[in-house]
């Protein structure tokens, strides 16, 4: 047994006492200007990364910026870079890393810096509101809705979505080329289509909205060409990828010829 | 204060949560301009913490169950305390308010004929709860965002502006409703991105500000939880009711020491979950309590046949309402027979095979295996009480949701008082978000819109709100003049400190079982921490600082926490969420008592400064009599236990 893995179960030689000194780097800074800041911070057993910049606040840097809310994984707030991965730092148990390792926090690369780890994600609000919302079916009434569960399924998989934004920071179409932000809605927007275009009741076919073309035409979705990284990012194990943005593709091909669905359709099969 | 922005709105939403967003809705429908403001992100609210569901007698897993059945279950679960007329409200209308989630597209677990399912909790005795999966809230907080999305491009079109009738002012913060004469005239905000200071002028304001969790250590609550909304309607001259009960949830997670607190929902129990203790015993049966006695199951084999056959057996006691399971968990673990990390076992994995239980309860099996390295379907989860929720609020008119003494401030959900008495039963806290933020957003409209000459911000009163929020980064230099410029000259105090001195206070003190003594010292410790908070002071600029920001939160939290332990101290008999070892009874004189919190000074503030004084000063009331056709909803056998021959008699 490791020794992160004996202080996680309380049953190493240390117990409660398993606390140890950890060596942070995390991100000072604001707008463009800022760098690495060294810390030496106690960590105790069980502990996530969160716990660690909290301790940082109360005894290091009073002022240090960083985005949370619930702690619980699932708000979506803490988003942010350790070791160069996207991660939810509530999520992050300080046990993944060796005791020596030196454990580096940023802020999300693809949005600018505020303060320290705090970003600027108006753009996800931006691209949020360019989606044409649910469009109820006129003819029923509230309390009339009837679904069959099988078929509800598929879009509250992507409802589970926390907005954490990571699968938007991770997406290489965006994370070092501004300049597709304003034509590409990201993995997460893109998914909420998905989500609405499967949705059993909506009746946006019925008020002229055809949700798959403009996915194509007005929100980018050619320039995803499914490496999966949103998916691999993503705290709930949504399956972006293969379940909504293929399967988007699939359908917005039938009007246009896409080779990345043809490419994609392999791959899926070949790893089914 | 002449550089202080302005901005003039019909409505202003304080939080953006189930409640605040559906008054916003509601406002905006209505044909007022509304501002929402909220502290964090747009659609990242407590709200997406709640789990199992939405109670609404929707009957459709039951179709025995209606808004009467509803009702009883309500007042029951708060053993009679509650306002009957909210609980009436809230009963009819809950169902609606379902409904139309799903027309702005809300997508609920089904049944096999493709209606909403409904799933069984503590206290209600039908299954009763719309839910999906165990992240309810999370859906309900998308759709409510995803609702003011399509009212903005409404607006979009017919404007040329997203925000023309209805903003989003995200991570902001209100420290002061301010005044015209008695009327409400705005509110005094600070963008927590700049930390420049603004003025949302307007006739209405709607506190929908959430509850006062983050007073106390062991918590489920977010950072958010800072009583604002509590602290700036008492500080605009309302009143709040009932705050001596608090609700400790009964299973938090107790290990390891970092998640302590984070809620394991009741949906577990709802389920077919049980709770063990160290003997492997299922406690619960010895702690049935007398007015419960011939709705709960009195074996296991009972308990256990209710699950599938509910019309010819009765429930477990697991599904009792959340203030008596923990009551037990706590008497369990005080006498011996907790789990290693003090608290007793919640077990699905003997109960329910693998597959449904990561079906039914994902979230649960992610944050156990992810954060606890437990899987809970293979063991027991270790679980104990944690600081959940406040019944009491501020004091409102039922049905508007205006607070009473205040023209133009309304209030909301868990910031408002009286709907759940002493204890709220799970699932009914969404339900009030949607059915009373409605109301207090269709109010407040009306009263926006029925005015004649608006109110005025008054100059001087942003100059202070302004100069109270700077005081964090003068707290050093001590800049007063006045009598306590001595006394805030001393050293500055670490506002991360006293937010732990607090939080430790308040739950050693006043926390799930209350004795005299430890009041009185809790009162004692509030007063000093008053004082020190005073000097709070804070470090670096005024862009994006969580530690000024905590700085200013103090304040909430320590009105809010006195207004708990007077209230507390004062209430001598055990009902709901207030549990007095010193007075374990429950005491029929008490059920029609509100214990009423107001500032004790309104006027200045020379009682913050002094130790001796309180800031609070409480006075009893006594509740409105329960309407006659209500109360015949009940057997006269179980009146009788709540309330008074007197009453009965009546």
């Amino acid at each position: 047994m490791s020794e992160a893995q004996a202080a996680e179960q309380g049953t190493g030689p240390a117990g409660r006492s398993g606390a140890y000194q950890a060596h942070f780097r995390v991100w000072r800074g604001e707008a463009g200007a800022g760098g690495l800041k060294d810390f030496t911070v106690e960590v105790h057993e069980g502990e996530v990364v969160l716990d660690i910049i909290h301790r940082l606040q109360a005894t290091q840097a009073p002022d240090l910026a960083v985005r949370w809310n619930c702690k619980a994984g699932k708000c979506g707030s803490c988003s942010a870079e350790i070791n160069g991965r996207p991660r939810l730092m509530c999520m992050t148990r300080m046990s993944v890393f060796d005791r020596a390792e030196t454990i580096t926090v940023t802020p999300m690369r693809t949005f600018p810096v505020i303060r320290d780890l705090v970003t600027d994600v108006s753009f996800n609000y931006a691209k949020a509101r360019e989606i044409p919302a649910f469009v109820p079916p006129p003819e029923l009434a509230p309390g009339e809705y009837r679904m069959q569960q099988e078929d509800v399924g598929r879009s509250q998989e992507f409802r589970k979505c926390i907005e954490c934004f990571l699968c938007q920071d991770t997406c290489h179409v965006v994370r070092d080329h501004e300049e597709n932000k304003a034509a590409f809605a990201g993995p997460r927007f893109l998914m909420r289509i998905a989500e609405l275009d499967m949705h059993p009741l909506d009746a946006a076919p019925e008020a002229g909205i055809d949700r798959k073309t403009s996915a194509q035409d007005e929100h980018g979705l050619g320039f995803c060409n499914i490496t999966k990284c949103c998916t691999e990012v993503c705290p709930e194990h949504i399956k972006i990828t293969d379940n909504a943005l293929i399967p988007l593709k699939e359908r917005a091909a039938d009007r246009k010829y896409d080779p990345l669905v043809w490419l994609g359709n392999k791959i899926r099969r070949r790893t089914e | 204060m002449a550089h202080v922005d302005r901005q003039a709105w019909d409505v202003v939403v304080v939080g953006a949560g189930g409640a605040g967003l559906r008054a916003a809705i509601e406002a905006r429908e209505a044909g007022m301009r509304t501002a929402v403001i909220c502290k964090s992100l747009f659609g990242k609210a407590h709200t997406v913490m709640a789990e199992g569901g939405i109670a609404a007698s929707m009957g459709n897993a039951n179709e025995h169950d209606n808004w009467q059945v509803h009702f009883r279950d309500t007042m029951r679960g708060g053993k009679f305390l509650n306002h009957w007329r909210m609980a009436e409200l809230h009963a009819r209308e809950a169902p609606d308010r379902v409904w139309e989630l799903e027309t702005w597209g809300a997508l609920f677990d089904r049944t096999p004929d493709g209606r909403i399912s409904q799933r069984n909790f503590g206290g209600h005795e039908y299954p009763r709860l719309a839910h999906v999966g165990d992240r309810t809230g999370l859906e309900l907080i998308r759709t409510l965002q995803q609702k003011i999305v399509s009212l903005q491009q409404e607006d979009e079109r017919e404007f040329g502006a997203y925000d023309a009738r209805l903003k989003v002012f995200q991570e902001c913060t209100v420290t002061r409703v301010l005044k015209d004469g008695d009327r409400v005239s705005g509110a005094f905000c600070y963008e927590r991105e700049s930390g420049r200071f603004f003025v949302l002028e307007a006739p209405a304001v709607v506190l929908a500000t959430g509850g006062i969790g983050k007073s106390f250590k062991v918590t489920s609550n977010s950072w958010e939880y800072t009583g604002d909304g509590h602290a700036l309607a008492l500080l605009a001259g309302a009143s709040l009711i009932n705050m001596e009960f608090v609700q400790f949830h009964p299973t938090g997670m107790v290990w390891p020491p970092s998640v302590k607190g984070i809620l394991v929902t009741e949906s577990v129990r709802g389920d077919g979950g049980v709770l063990r203790n160290s003997d492997g015993k299922r406690f619960m049966f010895d702690y049935v309590p007398d007015v419960f006695k011939e709705k709960y199951a009195e074996t296991e084999d009972e308990g256990d046949r209710w699950y599938e056959d509910p019309d010819h057996n009765r429930r477990p006691p697991e599904l009792l309402p959340r203030d008596e399971v923990a009551r037990a968990i706590n008497a369990e673990v005080k006498a011996g027979r907790g789990s290693p990390h003090g608290g007793v076992y919640l077990d699905v994995s003997t109960r329910m095979p693998a597959e449904v239980i990561t079906r039914r309860l994902p979230s649960m099996h992610h944050q156990f295996k992810e954060l606890a390295d437990v899987d809970i379907t293979a063991e027991p989860m270790e679980v104990g009480p944690t600081c959940h929720y406040v019944m009491g609020g501020v004091d409102v008119d039922p049905d508007s949701a205006a607070a009473i003494g205040v023209p133009g401030l309304f209030a909301a959900g868990e910031v408002a008082g009286g709907m759940h008495g002493s204890n709220r039963l799970g699932g009914n806290s969404l339900s009030d978000l949607l059915v009373f933020g409605r109301r207090a957003g269709l109010h407040a409209a009306r009263y926006a819109a029925s005015m004649t000459g608006r109110p005025v911000a008054d100059p001087l009163q942003i100059d202070t709100a302004e100069a109270e929020a700077l005081r964090p980064f003068s707290a050093e230099t001590g800049t007063d003049t006045g009598p306590d410029a001595v006394r805030d000259r001393a050293p500055a105090e670490n506002p991360y400190t006293l937010h732990q001195e607090l939080q430790q206070a308040m739950n050693d003190l006043v926390g799930i079982i209350r004795r005299e003594s430890e009041m009185y010292e809790a009162l004692k410790r509030l007063a000093d921490l008053r004082v020190r908070a005073r000097r709070a002071g804070v470090e670096g600029h005024r862009q994006y600082n969580p530690g000024w920001h905590l700085a200013l939160d103090l304040r909430n939290m320590l009105l809010v926490s006195e207004c708990v332990a007077r209230a507390a101290l004062e209430r001598e008999e055990s009902r709901g969420g207030h549990t007095r070892d010193d007075h374990p009874a429950m005491d029929r004189g008490w059920r029609n008592i509100n214990l009423v919190c107001r500032l004790a000074d309104p006027q200045g503030d020379s009682r913050a400064a002094d130790p001796a004084l309180g800031q609070i000063r409480l006075s009893r009331r006594e509740t409105p009599p329960i309407r006659r056709d209500l109360l015949e909803l009940f057997e006269k056998d179980e009146l009788a236990k709540y309330l008074t021959d007197e009453e009965l008699s009546r």
